[in-house]
């Protein structure tokens, strides 16, 4: 196992959630999505760590640690944002929210 | 008496008329007018008394600087000489008989006050005119007394017929009133001074020795003034206006159009007579005297035919007005100042007292003019009718008892005297003997005969029979009182000719004779009159005459008048046009396409487009925000690699 495997593994992980995220119509589906992009960039961190001169200064933990907090706080945000939405539109379809424009 | 008494005479009515021209009661401005006319003839009269004591050819001058430019003085004076006593007297004391009569013969009208005013207006003029020793003040009182003609003459203006005869006397007075004008510039030019007398210094007593168009400027100076006279006078061919003034009220044309208006015309040839009375070239003998008498002869006789057909009584006067003025210019002419003043004066009385007369009867015939229409007025019209029938033998010149007869029988002698001037003389005598004809035939349509109007005649009130016997005195008396004083006075002698005397007699008694042939016993008013034939009931086509040529001409003018305005407008339609087009593309093309659509508006809509082009992506689809983010951040990494 070397550092590409890592890395292969992490792009791989980034197209589904880009993908994911380009194509679902769910605004739920979508914040897996970009949840999986932001796991597939903690991956990278961990495996350029562990590959790095000196893995003993924890960097690479440190930073995917402060990701997942933030990336638990955004999925709180996200969750209440769509519930917010559902009470507007009566509808989580992305299609359907087209009111974040110029009138 | 000094400038002040002096200038009182014209100035008196000159108020009257300041007064009465905002009354409303036509009796309180008779009195008003009446007593200023009352005073101006006292002291006219005082004058006169003072100059019948002067030395010949003396004149005694009052003047007052008026004009100063540079180092000319134009002073504005007035003039005391037997000449202007004479004329001054006789002016105020027929316009004051007049202005009495007036008062009784205007009462019914609703405008009588304004009536009042012109008359005193008038009357300020002619004194004005008459004292003058200036040409300008002179000139300007002539044109005072045309003003007042006119106003007189149009004075019942709703009478289409007496507003255009106003028109007329106006406009053809003007067309004499212009070479009079002329005639001033010149004798200013010439002589530097409009004075009269002046010391030795006045226009009168210098020697003029320039020339003008070869001729001598006095003898230029001279016709134009009496290219004046012709027209205030009504001497051929400007007379035309006299017959026709007869529309206005009786009293004024016995005033104006009789006595003294048309008299200024033969007053202001006596008065500048040392300019009249020098040789044309510098050899020769023909002077402008000769030219006045010929016009004047020449008018008596003419005059005195048409009078021969008319049916007018006022306008067989009117005529007879113009002949008797021929007449005068005959008598200064050939026999200098004193011959036609004498003229002028016995026929201001008589012929005054003639139109009088005629307003009488025409006022007893209840307004009708129309001698056919009258006959036997002697028996209701006592008074009126002796004292026409004065007036009627002073006109006639019945000899020995009447002032006519005087008068006239000096002309005949002074032409007679002349020795170039025997045609004048025959065709005054023609004339005198017309005048005999046609007065003899008005009186035997007026007087003799029966009545062949509808409504009874009546007599007059005695403030109009009163004048009349006054005058009637005058008409007859005057001549006998006059023929000495007044040659002693104004240079001269009587001349006494048996074989003038016998010819006088002749026609006067001639010419009645020939009228008492051909109406005695003939059916006035029904026959066919045999004297009323075409050239002269038509006043030998005089205005058929001037309407075909300078009508004619005048329309002529018009049509080029207008059809120049016409072009002109046309132009002016075209300029604006040609505006309006420029206006309109600065307008469109600058002002709307270039600055407002391209510059302003275009820059704004070019803005407005590329913004909304800008803000396209901005859709308002999530996935697509999402698409362009991560666009974005590829192109970031590109970006960051590619300049790595």
């Amino acid at each position: 196992m070397t550092l590409h495997h890592y890395l292969i593994l992490a792009a791989v992980l980034f197209t589904i959630g880009l993908i994911g995220a380009f194509t679902r119509r769910n605004a739920i589906v979508v914040l897996f999505s970009i949840e999986i992009m932001l796991n597939a960039a903690n991956l990278n961190f961990i495996a350029f760590w562990r590959y790095s001169d000196n893995p003993e200064l924890l960097y690479g933990i440190l930073f995917t640690l402060f990701a997942i907090a933030v990336a638990a706080a955004e999925v709180a945000v996200g969750l209440a944002l769509v519930i917010a939405v559902y009470r507007h539109f009566r509808s989580i379809d992305l299609e359907v929210m087209d009111t974040l424009k110029e009138e | 008496m000094n400038t002040t008494t002096l200038a009182f005479i014209p100035l008196l009515p000159l108020v009257a008329a300041a007064l009465t021209c905002g009354l409303q009661n036509g009796r309180r401005a008779a009195v008003t007018a009446i007593a200023a006319m009352l005073g101006s003839c006292g002291l006219a009269l005082a004058a006169l008394n003072e100059t019948w004591g002067m030395a010949v050819d003396t004149h005694t001058t009052f003047d007052i600087p008026w004009l100063t430019v540079g180092d000319t003085a134009i002073p504005f004076g007035f003039v005391l000489d037997p000449l202007t006593g004479v004329m001054a007297a006789m002016v105020t004391f027929v316009g004051l008989l007049i202005f009495i009569y007036s008062a009784s013969y205007m009462k019914d009208d609703r405008r009588m006050a304004r009536f009042f005013c012109y008359l005193s207006l008038f009357a300020a003029g002619m004194l004005g005119l008459v004292l003058a020793n200036s040409l300008l003040l002179l000139f300007m009182c002539w044109e005072i007394v045309g003003v007042a003609s006119y106003l007189l003459i149009s004075f019942w203006f709703h009478k289409p017929e007496a507003a255009a005869a106003g028109k007329k006397a106006f406009i053809v007075t003007r067309i004499g009133d212009m070479g009079f004008l002329i005639g001033i510039l010149l004798a200013f030019k010439t002589t530097g001074t409009l004075a009269l007398y002046d010391g030795g210094q006045g226009l009168l007593e210098l020697p003029i020795s320039a020339t003008v168009l070869g001729l001598k400027s006095s003898a230029v100076i001279s016709l134009l003034l009496f290219l004046g006279a012709v027209g205030k006078s009504g001497q051929l061919p400007l007379h035309v206006w006299l017959p026709d003034a007869m529309e206005g009220p009786t009293p004024v044309s016995a005033l104006i159009h009789a006595a003294t208006m048309v008299a200024a015309g033969v007053f202001l040839v006596a008065r500048t007579f040392p300019l009249f009375d020098v040789p044309l070239l510098d050899e020769g003998t023909l002077k402008t005297t000769d030219v006045v008498a010929w016009i004047g002869a020449v008018t008596a006789l003419i005059a005195a035919l048409i009078a021969l057909g008319q049916y007018d009584i006022k306008r067989i006067l009117a005529y007879s007005t113009v002949s008797q003025l021929g007449l005068m210019m005959v008598g200064l002419g050939v026999g200098g100042v004193a011959v036609g003043m004498f003229h002028l004066l016995t026929h201001a009385f008589f012929k005054a007292l003639l139109f009088l007369g005629a307003g009488s009867i025409i006022h007893g015939c209840h307004e009708e003019q129309d001698i056919r229409k009258m006959g036997d007025i002697w028996k209701s019209m006592r008074v009126t009718s002796i004292a026409y029938l004065c007036g009627t033998a002073a006109l006639v010149a019945l000899p020995f008892v009447t002032s006519g007869y005087y008068s006239k029988d000096q002309i005949l002698a002074a032409a007679w005297k002349e020795p170039f001037m025997k045609p004048v003389f025959w065709i005054t005598a023609a004339a005198s003997f017309l005048t005999a004809v046609y007065m003899t035939r008005q009186c035997f349509y007026v007087f003799a005969g029966k009545y062949r109007g509808s409504k009874t005649p009546h007599e007059s009130p005695v403030a109009m029979t009163a004048p009349l016997v006054i005058l009637a005195l005058f008409a007859l008396g005057m001549g006998m009182v006059l023929e000495e004083t007044i040659f002693a006075k104004l240079q001269g002698k009587p001349i006494h000719d048996n074989f003038v005397i016998a010819v006088s007699m002749v026609v006067a008694l001639g010419g009645i004779a020939l009228g008492w042939l051909i109406y005695r016993g003939r059916a006035l008013g029904q026959a066919t009159d045999p004297l009323a034939v075409m050239p002269f009931t038509q006043k030998l086509w005089f205005d058929e005459l001037y309407s075909a040529t300078v009508g004619r001409l005048w329309a002529l003018a018009i049509v080029i008048g207008e059809q120049l305005n016409e072009l002109l407008l046309f132009v002016r339609d075209l300029a604006v046009l040609l505006a309006d087009r420029i206006g309109n593309a600065l307008a469109v093309g600058g002002d709307r396409k270039l600055i407002d659509a391209l510059a302003f508006d275009g820059i704004c809509d070019r803005l407005r487009s590329a913004g909304h082009t800008v803000t396209r992506p901005q859709n308002g689809f999530l996935p697509s925000y999402l698409r362009l983010i991560a666009f974005g951040a590829v192109a970031l990494g590109l970006l960051v690699s590619w300049f790595k």
